[in-house]
Protein backbone atom coordinates (compact mmCIF):
# COMPACT_ATOMS: atom_id res chain seq x y z
CA UNK A 1 0.00 0.00 0.00
CA UNK A 2 1.22 3.35 -1.14
CA UNK A 3 2.11 6.07 1.52
CA UNK A 4 0.89 9.78 1.47
CA UNK A 5 2.77 11.92 -0.68
CA UNK A 6 3.49 15.81 -0.02
CA UNK A 7 3.99 18.36 -2.20
CA UNK A 8 5.19 21.83 -1.28
CA UNK A 9 3.70 24.38 -3.52
CA UNK A 10 5.47 27.45 -3.37
CA UNK A 11 6.01 28.01 -7.69
CA UNK A 12 4.95 27.35 -10.90
CA UNK A 13 7.90 24.92 -11.12
CA UNK A 14 5.70 22.52 -8.45
CA UNK A 15 2.79 22.03 -10.03
CA UNK A 16 4.73 20.03 -12.34
CA UNK A 17 5.26 17.57 -9.45
CA UNK A 18 2.50 17.77 -8.11
CA UNK A 19 0.57 16.56 -11.63
CA UNK A 20 3.11 13.68 -11.63
CA UNK A 21 2.47 12.68 -8.04
CA UNK A 22 -1.02 12.82 -8.63
CA UNK A 23 -0.95 10.54 -12.07
CA UNK A 24 1.53 7.99 -10.22
CA UNK A 25 -0.12 7.98 -7.43
CA UNK A 26 -3.52 6.86 -9.56
CA UNK A 27 -2.04 4.55 -11.59
CA UNK A 28 -0.39 2.77 -8.74
CA UNK A 29 -3.69 2.82 -6.80
CA UNK A 30 -5.16 0.77 -10.12
CA UNK A 31 -7.20 3.76 -11.24
CA UNK A 32 -8.44 2.87 -14.52
CA UNK A 33 -8.24 5.71 -17.47
CA UNK A 34 -8.99 8.26 -17.47
CA UNK A 35 -9.05 8.29 -14.08
CA UNK A 36 -5.32 9.69 -13.65
CA UNK A 37 -5.84 12.40 -15.45
CA UNK A 38 -8.92 13.80 -14.32
CA UNK A 39 -7.43 13.66 -10.90
CA UNK A 40 -4.26 15.07 -11.98
CA UNK A 41 -5.69 18.11 -13.91
CA UNK A 42 -7.91 18.79 -10.76
CA UNK A 43 -4.97 18.72 -8.73
CA UNK A 44 -3.07 21.57 -11.32
CA UNK A 45 -6.03 23.61 -10.57
CA UNK A 46 -6.13 23.56 -6.90
CA UNK A 47 -1.89 23.69 -6.93
CA UNK A 48 -2.44 26.93 -9.44
CA UNK A 49 -4.89 28.41 -6.80
CA UNK A 50 -2.31 27.89 -4.07
CA UNK A 51 0.76 29.73 -6.40
CA UNK A 52 -1.60 32.71 -7.58
CA UNK A 53 -3.69 33.72 -4.06
CA UNK A 54 -1.59 32.75 -1.36
CA UNK A 55 1.95 32.68 -2.55
CA UNK A 56 2.74 29.04 -0.98
CA UNK A 57 0.96 25.61 0.71
CA UNK A 58 1.32 22.35 0.03
CA UNK A 59 -1.01 19.69 -1.45
CA UNK A 60 -1.13 16.05 0.17
CA UNK A 61 -1.78 13.27 -1.66
CA UNK A 62 -3.68 10.33 0.71
CA UNK A 63 -4.44 6.97 -0.38
CA UNK A 64 -7.29 4.92 1.10
CA UNK A 65 -9.27 1.33 0.88
CA UNK A 66 -12.05 -0.65 2.39
CA UNK A 67 -13.35 -3.67 1.57
CA UNK A 68 -15.80 -2.47 -1.08
CA UNK A 69 -13.61 1.14 -2.42
CA UNK A 70 -10.01 2.22 -3.01
CA UNK A 71 -9.37 5.60 -3.73
CA UNK A 72 -7.57 8.97 -3.72
CA UNK A 73 -7.89 11.88 -1.27
CA UNK A 74 -6.05 15.06 -1.62
CA UNK A 75 -5.65 18.07 0.54
CA UNK A 76 -4.44 21.21 -0.22
CA UNK A 77 -3.64 23.84 2.38
CA UNK A 78 -2.85 27.51 2.22
CA UNK A 79 -2.38 30.57 4.79
CA UNK A 80 -3.54 32.63 2.33
CA UNK A 81 -5.99 35.56 2.62
CA UNK A 82 -9.07 33.45 2.36
CA UNK A 83 -11.41 32.87 -0.22
CA UNK A 84 -14.29 35.65 0.76
CA UNK A 85 -17.29 34.11 -1.10
CA UNK A 86 -16.67 30.64 -1.04
CA UNK A 87 -20.03 29.63 -2.63
CA UNK A 88 -19.73 32.21 -5.53
CA UNK A 89 -15.40 31.06 -5.95
CA UNK A 90 -17.55 27.69 -7.09
CA UNK A 91 -19.99 29.28 -9.50
CA UNK A 92 -18.92 29.01 -13.38
CA UNK A 93 -19.16 32.81 -13.87
CA UNK A 94 -16.66 33.41 -10.63
CA UNK A 95 -13.31 35.72 -12.01
CA UNK A 96 -11.45 35.89 -9.00
CA UNK A 97 -7.97 37.78 -8.99
CA UNK A 98 -6.28 36.49 -12.20
CA UNK A 99 -9.55 35.90 -13.74
CA UNK A 100 -9.17 31.46 -12.37
CA UNK A 101 -12.81 31.53 -11.81
CA UNK A 102 -12.85 28.42 -14.09
CA UNK A 103 -10.38 26.24 -11.70
CA UNK A 104 -12.51 25.19 -8.69
CA UNK A 105 -16.04 24.13 -10.09
CA UNK A 106 -13.81 22.18 -12.83
CA UNK A 107 -11.73 20.48 -10.54
CA UNK A 108 -14.61 19.65 -8.46
CA UNK A 109 -16.43 18.45 -11.54
CA UNK A 110 -13.00 15.78 -11.99
CA UNK A 111 -13.90 14.50 -8.51
CA UNK A 112 -16.25 12.53 -6.81
CA UNK A 113 -15.94 14.52 -4.08
CA UNK A 114 -15.20 18.28 -3.01
CA UNK A 115 -15.43 20.35 -0.24
CA UNK A 116 -13.62 23.81 0.50
CA UNK A 117 -12.92 25.27 3.70
CA UNK A 118 -11.70 28.74 3.83
CA UNK A 119 -11.01 32.29 6.30
CA UNK A 120 -8.82 34.92 6.57
CA UNK A 121 -7.40 33.39 9.57
CA UNK A 122 -6.26 30.31 8.76
CA UNK A 123 -6.20 30.15 4.98
CA UNK A 124 -8.11 27.59 2.69
CA UNK A 125 -8.34 23.80 2.70
CA UNK A 126 -9.63 21.86 -0.33
CA UNK A 127 -10.15 18.11 0.05
CA UNK A 128 -11.20 16.41 -2.59
CA UNK A 129 -11.69 12.61 -3.20
CA UNK A 130 -11.84 10.40 -6.44
CA UNK A 131 -12.85 6.51 -5.58
CA UNK A 132 -13.43 3.31 -7.82
CA UNK A 133 -15.62 -0.17 -6.29
CA UNK A 134 -13.35 -2.94 -6.05
CA UNK A 135 -15.42 -4.67 -8.80
CA UNK A 136 -17.18 -1.67 -10.66
CA UNK A 137 -18.84 -4.29 -12.72
CA UNK A 138 -19.89 -6.68 -9.83
CA UNK A 139 -21.52 -3.85 -7.97
CA UNK A 140 -23.77 -2.80 -11.16
CA UNK A 141 -25.21 -6.13 -11.41
CA UNK A 142 -26.02 -6.88 -7.79
CA UNK A 143 -27.84 -3.29 -7.85
CA UNK A 144 -29.45 -4.21 -10.55
CA UNK A 145 -30.56 -7.25 -8.82
CA UNK A 146 -31.53 -5.62 -6.10
CA UNK A 147 -33.88 -3.55 -8.20
CA UNK A 148 -35.23 -6.12 -10.38
CA UNK B 1 12.87 25.10 -23.50
CA UNK B 2 10.68 22.01 -24.06
CA UNK B 3 9.41 22.68 -27.26
CA UNK B 4 10.57 21.82 -30.92
CA UNK B 5 10.01 24.17 -33.52
CA UNK B 6 10.46 23.37 -36.90
CA UNK B 7 9.64 25.16 -40.50
CA UNK B 8 8.28 23.48 -43.14
CA UNK B 9 7.89 25.88 -46.01
CA UNK B 10 4.73 28.64 -44.68
CA UNK B 11 4.01 26.79 -41.55
CA UNK B 12 5.66 26.75 -38.61
CA UNK B 13 5.40 23.43 -36.45
CA UNK B 14 6.15 23.68 -32.33
CA UNK B 15 6.00 20.35 -30.89
CA UNK B 16 5.26 20.28 -27.29
CA UNK B 17 7.94 17.85 -25.55
CA UNK B 18 7.02 17.44 -22.32
CA UNK B 19 4.62 19.01 -19.78
CA UNK B 20 5.91 22.69 -19.39
CA UNK B 21 5.38 25.18 -16.35
CA UNK B 22 3.10 28.09 -16.45
CA UNK B 23 6.34 30.33 -17.28
CA UNK B 24 7.04 27.98 -19.91
CA UNK B 25 3.80 28.16 -21.36
CA UNK B 26 3.81 32.24 -21.25
CA UNK B 27 6.76 32.15 -23.03
CA UNK B 28 5.88 29.76 -25.90
CA UNK B 29 3.20 32.42 -26.70
CA UNK B 30 5.61 35.30 -27.14
CA UNK B 31 8.17 32.96 -29.11
CA UNK B 32 5.62 32.16 -31.20
CA UNK B 33 4.40 35.64 -32.52
CA UNK B 34 7.55 36.40 -32.73
CA UNK B 35 8.87 33.32 -35.03
CA UNK B 36 5.71 33.93 -37.15
CA UNK B 37 6.32 37.34 -38.05
CA UNK B 38 9.77 36.56 -38.70
CA UNK B 39 9.22 33.40 -41.12
CA UNK B 40 6.53 35.20 -42.66
CA UNK B 41 4.48 31.65 -41.40
CA UNK B 42 0.91 31.22 -42.49
CA UNK B 43 -0.22 28.75 -40.34
CA UNK B 44 0.88 27.01 -37.22
CA UNK B 45 0.82 23.55 -35.76
CA UNK B 46 0.69 23.39 -31.68
CA UNK B 47 1.69 19.35 -31.04
CA UNK B 48 -0.26 18.81 -27.25
CA UNK B 49 0.72 15.14 -27.42
CA UNK B 50 3.15 14.95 -24.99
CA UNK B 51 0.60 17.15 -22.43
CA UNK B 52 -1.08 14.80 -20.44
CA UNK B 53 -3.03 17.90 -18.55
CA UNK B 54 -4.24 20.45 -20.40
CA UNK B 55 -5.88 22.32 -17.17
CA UNK B 56 -7.76 25.94 -17.56
CA UNK B 57 -4.22 27.72 -17.75
CA UNK B 58 -3.07 25.90 -20.66
CA UNK B 59 -6.07 26.11 -22.09
CA UNK B 60 -6.71 29.85 -22.11
CA UNK B 61 -2.80 30.06 -23.09
CA UNK B 62 -3.54 28.17 -26.00
CA UNK B 63 -6.38 30.21 -26.80
CA UNK B 64 -4.40 33.12 -26.72
CA UNK B 65 -1.67 32.09 -28.81
CA UNK B 66 -3.96 30.88 -31.45
CA UNK B 67 -5.30 34.92 -31.24
CA UNK B 68 -2.10 36.70 -31.20
CA UNK B 69 -0.71 35.31 -34.14
CA UNK B 70 -3.78 35.39 -36.26
CA UNK B 71 -3.42 39.23 -35.60
CA UNK B 72 -0.03 38.13 -37.11
CA UNK B 73 -1.58 36.66 -39.88
CA UNK B 74 -1.22 32.87 -39.22
CA UNK B 75 -3.94 30.51 -38.60
CA UNK B 76 -3.34 27.88 -35.54
CA UNK B 77 -4.27 24.09 -35.38
CA UNK B 78 -3.47 22.06 -32.42
CA UNK B 79 -3.02 18.82 -32.67
CA UNK B 80 -2.28 15.28 -30.68
CA UNK B 81 -4.67 16.09 -27.91
CA UNK B 82 -4.47 12.80 -25.86
CA UNK B 83 -8.49 10.36 -24.95
CA UNK B 84 -8.17 11.08 -21.78
CA UNK B 85 -7.38 14.90 -21.95
CA UNK B 86 -9.77 15.31 -24.36
CA UNK B 87 -12.50 13.45 -21.67
CA UNK B 88 -11.06 15.47 -19.32
CA UNK B 89 -11.49 18.86 -21.10
CA UNK B 90 -15.30 17.97 -21.85
CA UNK B 91 -15.73 17.08 -18.32
CA UNK B 92 -13.98 20.25 -16.16
CA UNK B 93 -16.44 22.24 -19.21
CA UNK B 94 -12.86 24.13 -20.51
CA UNK B 95 -14.03 25.85 -23.39
CA UNK B 96 -11.79 25.78 -26.60
CA UNK B 97 -13.91 28.04 -28.52
CA UNK B 98 -11.57 29.36 -31.38
CA UNK B 99 -9.10 26.34 -31.42
CA UNK B 100 -9.24 24.43 -34.44
CA UNK B 101 -7.86 21.05 -33.80
CA UNK B 102 -7.07 17.91 -36.27
CA UNK B 103 -5.63 14.25 -34.60
CA UNK B 104 -2.36 14.25 -36.72
CA UNK B 105 0.22 16.06 -38.40
CA UNK B 106 -0.90 14.99 -42.16
CA UNK B 107 -4.88 16.18 -41.31
CA UNK B 108 -3.53 19.52 -39.62
CA UNK B 109 -1.35 20.35 -42.87
CA UNK B 110 -4.59 19.64 -44.64
CA UNK B 111 -6.86 21.70 -42.87
CA UNK B 112 -4.33 24.61 -42.77
CA UNK B 113 -3.68 24.18 -46.86
CA UNK B 114 -8.03 24.60 -47.04
CA UNK B 115 -7.46 27.87 -44.75
CA UNK B 116 -4.88 29.74 -46.24
CA UNK B 117 -5.58 28.19 -49.72
CA UNK B 118 -8.12 30.79 -50.72
CA UNK B 119 -7.57 34.65 -50.86
CA UNK B 120 -11.32 35.00 -50.11
CA UNK B 121 -11.59 33.86 -46.83
CA UNK B 122 -13.80 35.21 -43.97
CA UNK B 123 -10.99 36.33 -41.78
CA UNK B 124 -11.72 33.89 -39.05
Amino acid sequence: MADEVRVVIADDADLVTARAEARAMAERLGFPRPDPTLIATAISEIARNIVVHSGGGEIVLEPFEDANRYGLIVIATDKGPGIRDVEAALRDDYSGRGGLGLGLPGARRLMDEFDLVSDAETGTTVTMKKWRYRDELARLREERGRRA
Amino acid sequence: MSVAILREGDYLIAAILSDLTDKEVLELRGELTELVGRYRSRGLVIDVSALDVIDSFVARALRAIVLTVRLRGAQTVIVGIQPDVAIALVQFRLNLGPLRVALDLDAARTLLDQLTGGEAEDGR
